[in-house]
C-alpha cells in the first residue's frame, strides 16, 4: 500500500468520453490494499469499464461485505453511492436497494470468503433470484485480512505459504451460479484486462445476474508454488475459451470476424456481444456443457477463462414479481401505500 | 523491439530535460533539492562546479533549460529555474572551503588567455588547481568581458559581479588589464604552451541605408553604447531615442535610455513579436517600464536636415508563412515616420578578429568564424584554442561556462602530450537507488500543484531614476523553496528490472500519467499504437523493457513522467526502483 496519494493531473492527451468525462473521473480514493494486490487490478478494470461505456458515476451503487475485496468499492467511482454491508450479507443489501430503484446500476464486490463461506447462502438465492446486477468475486482462495489461512475456494491439493496441504475440497462460484441460473457467467483474472475490461462492459449492460468470477492474487499470502490462485499458475494453466466484444448501439462493428467463430448475442439495451471462440467446440450459449466443461477443466488444474455462459432474454426480479416500471423509490406515499380500503380489497380478493 | 540501453549516458540525461538542454549540462534538479533543504552554499558550489558563474547567471541566463523543463508537457509554466540559481547565490554562506586548492609549485606550462569574459576565466579555474600558469589579456580595464560590458547593472549589480569574476583571478591568473591585442604573431613568439582565444564577438552590426553617414553623430552602435555606460564613459542621453533591433541587446539599450533621461524610448523591430530573439521576460520587462515595442517595420532611411537628425521612415510589412519558412512581404500600408534624436543599433554583433593574422595556420570559414573541432575547440593551429562567441558567433554566458570546460580539458591533454580527441575521457552515469524504507524516498517524490512563483520586482519609479537599481529582488528564501517544490526530480529515474517482474499491472494502474503499457513485443510502429495513451515522439524516448515471461514488454513513456515514484511504491516486488542518475560529464578535477 501506499499513502501518497495519485496525484490529481493526468496525461494531457487523456481523451473525454461521451459525457464529458475522462477516466480518471471515474478514479476513488487510493487503495490501501498490498502493493501489487491483484483486487486494485479489477477496480481498475471496472474504471476503465465505465469510462469506456460513458456510464455516469452518480448512476452507480457499488455494495460490499467485508474483506480485502469488500474494501475496493472506496477505490473506484468515487463520485456514486455505495453501501459496505456486514460479512456476507451484501446481496440481501443489493436486493433491497434494487427493489427500491431498478434504475440503477448495481456492482457488488466479495470476496471468496464474503461469497464462499460467511455468505454462500444469500450468494446463492441472489442467483435464483435473477437480481439484475453485476456480482463480482474478487477470488484469492485464501483470506488474505486475517493473514493466509485458507478459504473455501482453495483447491484441493494446493498448499499454504508455509507448504501445509489444504484438506477439504473446494467450491467452484462459477459452477455454482451455472446450476443456479445466472444468465451471464464468466471467469476472468485480474492481470488480463484486455479480457477482463470487455466482459465487465457487457456484463454492465446485461439484464439479469451477471457474475464474474475473477482470480485475483494475494501477492502477501497465497503467490506461491503451492498455490494454484498465483499470477504464475494462472499464466501457465489459464486458458481463455470465449472472447466477449462489446459493440454499443450506435457503434459501427469494426473486427472482421471470420465466420463460424463468432456468436452474436444482443443485449437487453440493444448492444451486440461478439463471441468468439477460441476453444473448439465450446458453445457459451449451452448451459449443460458449459457446466461440463468448466468441471472437466477443473479436474486437470485447468482454468477455463472468458464468457463461459450467457443468455440474453431472460428475465430479471423485477420481471418476474412484476413491479411497476416506475422505481419504488420515486413513487408518492399515496402510490406506495393506497389505504385501508385497497388492502380490504387485496384481502377480499384472497377469500 | 530492441531493449532501452540505460547503461548509455545519454539515456536518462535526456530524461533531466533541463539538465540536457543546459550547454555546461548542470545537474538542475539535484540543486533544486538543496536549494528545497536550505543548503544554499552546497546548491551554489554544484552550480560554480558546472557553470562557474551562478550569481551572474542566475539573473542573466538566457535560461534554455526552462523551455525544456517537464513541467511545460505536464502542466503549463516550467519551474522557474534560473531564479532558483539566484536563490542559491543570494543566501549562500562562505563558500572558501570548498574551492580548490592552487598549487604553489606551478607544472610548468604557460597558458595564455585571450579576453577575460566568462570563457577565459571558466577556463582559467579548470585549469589553475592543475599548476597551469596563466596569463590573462584584455582590453578593457577590468575583467569579466562582456558580462561587465554589456549587460547593465539594473540586470546584473556591480557587487554580484564582481564576486564571481574576482574569485577566479584571485586564485592566481596574471592579468594584463586594458592590453589591447594587436597581433596573434606577436603572442605567439611569446611561447606559451597553448592559447585560449576568448574574446567574444566584438563588433556590433551597422545598417547602411541613405543618410546614415550624415547622422553618425546621431548613431551609436547598442552593444558599444551599453559599454560606455557600463565604464561611466557615458551618463545621459536626451531627446527621443529609437532603439532598433529585437534582441536582448534592444532591451537593454531601450531600458538603459530610459534609465539615463531619454524623453522618449522606442524600440523597433522588422520581424514580428513573436519571432523576437529576445527573452520572453526581457520584453515583458521592457514594456512593464512603458517602453513601446512596434513591430514588422524595416527602416528604409535615416532623414536628417543639414546633419542633425529628423527621424527614420519605416517600411510597413507583414509576415507570411510559406513551406515552413517565415518571410516578409509589404503590407500596403504606406511607410511611416517617426521622429527621433537619437538611434541605437542592436541588430545582432558578429566575431571580428582582425588582430589575428591569417598566414600563421589558422583557418577560418566564410562567415570569418574559425575552424574548430566541435568537440576539442582546438583550431588548425594545434596550440590555439577557441571558446565563447568567439568560436562559433554569438551565443551566451552558459555556453561559454561550456566551452571553457572543454577547452580546459582538451588544453589539460595538449599540454601533456596527449591527443585532445582520442585521449579524452568518456560521460558515463551512475544509478544510485533513493529508497531508504517502506514508502520512504530520499526525495520528496509528491506532486506539488502549485503554480509558478512570481518574483518580485523593486518600485517601479525607484528603479527607474537609477541605473543601479536591480530591478528584480529574487524570491526570498520562503519563495525559493515554495518554488524549489515544483521541481519534478526528473533525474530520480525509474529503473526496471526485468526478471523481478511478476506482471501485476500495479504500476499500470497507479500511474497517474498513464506512462506504463504492458505490450507483445512487435514492431516499433505496432507497440507504440498499443501504448495506453500512444507516443510517436521524436523527441522524448520510450523506454522499453526485454521481453518478459509473458512475451510481453514494460514499455514507458518518459515525456510526462512525473517521477513521482508510485510504481515503485505500487511494486510488490520492487520490480520498479527509483534510482538517481548522475550524470559524469568530463570537466578538469572530475576525472583522474
Amino acid at each position: 500500500m501506499t499513502f501518497v496519494a495519485k496525484p490529481k493531473i493526468h496525461h494531457p492527451l487523456l481523451q473525454f468520453n461521451e459525457i464529458g468525462l475522462k477516466r480518471r473521473d471515474y478514479e476513488g480514493s487510493v487503495s490501501t490494499l498490498c502493493a501489487g494486490c491483484g483486487h486494485d487490478s479489477v477496480s481498475a478494470a471496472i474504471i476503465m469499464a465505465c469510462s469506456e461505456l460513458s456510464l455516469p458515476p452518480h448512476r452507480f451503487a457499488k455494495l460490499s461485505g467485508i474483506g480485502c475485496s469488500s474494501k475496493t468499492p472506496s477505490y473506484f467511482l468515487g463520485n456514486s453511492h455505495g453501501f459496505n454491508s456486514v460479512h456476507g450479507r451484501m446481496p440481501s443489501v443489493a436486493t433491497g436497494a434494487n427493489l427500491a430503484n431498478r434504475e440503477m446500476y448495481y456492482i457488488g464486490v466479495s470476496g471468496d470468503g464474503d461469497s464462499a463461506s460467511i455468505g454462500i447462502g444469500q450468494f446463492a438465492h441472489a442467483v435464483r433470484r435473477q437480481l439484475n446486477m453485476l456480482y463480482i468475486v474478487d477470488n484469492n482462495g485464501t483470506y488474505g485480512l486475517t493473514k493466509g489461512q485458507f478459504s473455501a475456494t482453495s483447491d484441493r491439493g494446493s498448499t499454504s505459504k508455509k507448504g501445509v496441504p489444504i484438506l477439504y475440497s473446494s467450491i467452484d462460484l462459477v459452477s455454482m451460479a451455472l446450476q443456479l441460473g445466472a444468465t451471464f457467467v464468466a471467469r476472468s483474472f485480474s492481470g488480463d484486462k484486455q479480457q477482463l475490461v470487455p466482459l465487465l462492459k457487457a456484463a454492465l449492460l446485461h439484464k439479469g445476474f451477471a457474475f464474474i468470477d475473477v482470480i485475483s492474487p494475494c501477492v502477501m499470502f497465497n503467490n506461491h508454488n503451492g498455490s494454484t490462485k498465483s499470477y504464475d499458475y494462472l499464466r501457465h494453466n489459464g486458458s481463455r475459451v470465449v472472447e466477449a466484444d462489446l459493440t454499443l448501439p450506435h457503434e459501427e462493428i469494426r473486427v472482421n470476424y471470420e465466420a463460424g467463430s463468432t456468436h452474436a448475442v444482443t443485449l437487453h439495451d440493444g448492444s451486440t456481444l461478439h463471441l468468439q471462440k477460441l476453444a473448439e467446440d465450446y458453445d457459451p450459449t449451452d448451459r449443460i456443457k458449459a457446466l461440463t466443461r468448466v468441471q472437466e477443466a477443473q479436474e486437470t488444474g485447468n482454468v477455463l477463462t472468458g464468457l463461459l455462459y450467457v443468455k440474453s432474454d431472460e428475465s430479471d426480479l423485477h420481471d418476474i414479481l412484476e413491479t411497476p416500471s416506475k422505481p419504488l423509490n420515486e413513487m408518492s406515499e399515496s402510490e406506495l401505500c393506497p389505504g385501508s380500503q385497497r388492502l380490504e380489497q387485496i384481502n377480499q380478493s384472497f377469500r | 523491439m530492441k531493449a532501452t540501453n540505460i547503461t548509455h549516458p545519454d539515456y536518462f540525461h535526456k530524461v533531466v530535460d533541463c539538465q540536457w538542454a543546459c550547454p555546461a549540462h548542470t545537474p538542475v534538479p539535484e540543486y533544486i533539492r538543496l536549494i528545497a533543504q536550505e543548503r544554499f552554499t552546497d546548491a551554489y558550489m554544484i552550480n560554480w562546479e558546472s557553470n562557474v558563474f551562478p550569481g551572474i547567471l542566475g539573473r542573466t541566463c538566457d535560461r534554455p533549460c526552462e523551455p525544456a523543463c517537464r513541467r511545460v508537457r505536464t502542466e503549463e509554466k516550467p519551474v522557474a529555474i534560473c531564479r532558483l540559481k539566484r536563490v542559491a547565490a543570494d543566501h549562500k554562506g562562505d563558500i572558501t572551503p570548498f574551492l580548490p586548492n592552487v598549487p604553489k609549485e606551478k607544472n610548468g606550462k604557460r597558458i595564455a588567455l585571450l579576453g577575460a569574459g566568462p570563457a577565459s576565466l571558466a577556463v582559467a579555474r579548470d585549469l589553475l588547481p592543475f599548476g597551469y600558469e596563466i596569463d590573462m589579456f584584455d582590453r578593457d580595464p577590468a575583467g569579466g568581458g562582456m558580462m561587465r560590458s554589456q549587460i547593465p547593472a539594473f540586470r546584473l549589480p556591480a557587487d554580484v559581479l564582481e564576486e564571481e569574476v574576482d574569485l577566479i583571478v584571485n586564485m592566481g591568473i596574471n592579468a594584463h588589464y586594458s592590453y589591447e591585442i594587436t597581433s596573434m604573431k606577436e603572442m605567439l613568439d611569446r611561447n606559451y604552451d597553448a592559447y585560449f582565444v576568448g574574446t567574444g564577438a566584438p563588433r556590433g552590426r551597422d545598417l547602411n541605408l541613405p543618410g546614415r553617414e550624415e547622422v553618425s553623430n546621431h548613431i551609436s552602435i547598442g552593444i558599444d553604447w551599453l559599454s560606455s555606460v557600463a565604464f561611466g564613459h557615458i551618463t545621459s542621453i536626451s531627446g527621443k531615442v529609437i532603439v532598433m533591433g529585437g534582441g536582448n541587446t534592444a532591451m537593454d539599450c531601450c531600458r538603459t535610455s530610459k534609465r539615463l533621461g531619454a524623453e522618449s524610448v522606442t524600440v523597433v523591430v522588422r520581424s514580428a513579436f513573436e519571432l523576437m530573439k529576445a527573452s520572453d521576460w526581457e520584453k515583458e520587462d521592457a514594456m512593464h517600464e512603458g517602453i513601446p515595442i512596434i513591430n514588422n517595420r524595416p527602416p528604409k532611411e535615416f532623414v536628417h536636415e543639414n546633419g542633425k537628425l529628423k527621424g527614420v521612415i519605416f517600411e510597413c510589412v507583414k509576415q507570411v508563412e510559406k513551406d515552413g519558412r517565415t518571410s516578409y512581404v509589404p503590407s500596403g500600408e504606406p511607410d511611416v515616420f517617426m521622429e527621433c534624436d537619437h538611434i541605437l543599433m542592436a541588430i545582432g554583433q558578429e566575431n571580428h578578429c582582425p588582430w589575428i593574422e591569417r598566414d600563421i595556420g589558422i583557418e577560418f570559414d566564410k562567415w570569418d568564424c574559425p575552424i574548430l573541432d566541435e568537440d576539442t575547440l582546438q583550431s588548425s593551429h594545434p596550440k590555439i584554442f577557441f571558446g565563447g562567441d568567439s568560436a562559433f558567433g554569438p551565443e551566451n554566458i552558459i555556453w561559454a561556462s561550456a566551452h571553457a570546460h572543454q577547452a580546459a580539458i582538451s588544453i589539460d591533454l595538449f599540454c601533456q602530450g596527449k591527443d585532445p580527441k582520442q585521449d579524452r575521457p568518456p560521460d558515463g552515469v551512475n544509478l544510485i537507488s533513493q529508497k531508504m524504507g517502506i514508502h520512504e524516498w530520499s526525495y520528496d517524490a509528491e506532486h506539488d500543484a502549485a503554480k509558478r512563483h512570481l518574483v518580485p520586482h523593486a518600485n517601479k519609479r525607484r528603479s527607474l531614476d537609477n541605473i543601479k537599481v536591480e530591478v528584480e529582488l529574487g524570491f526570498d528564501t520562503d519563495l525559493g523553496l515554495k518554488e524549489a517544490q515544483r521541481c519534478l526530480n526528473c533525474d530520480v529515474q525509474t529503473v526496471f528490472t526485468e526478471k523481478l517482474c511478476i506482471e501485476c499491472d500495479a504500476c499500470v494502474d497507479i500511474c497517474p500519467m498513464d506512462c506504463i503499457s504492458f505490450i507483445p513485443n512487435g514492431e516499433d510502429e505496432e507497440v507504440r499504437s498499443q501504448m495506453l495513451v500512444p507516443s510517436f515522439s521524436e523527441e522524448q524516448d520510450i523506454y522499453v523493457s526485454e521481453e518478459l515471461p509473458t512475451g510481453r514488454l514494460m514499455v514507458k513513456d518518459e515525456d510526462v513522467c512525473l517521477h513521482c515514484g508510485l510504481c515503485a511504491e505500487r511494486c510488490p516486488t520492487a520490480a520498479w526502483d527509483m534510482q538517481k542518475s548522475v550524470i559524469h560529464i568530463p570537466q578538469m578535477g572530475s576525472f583522474s
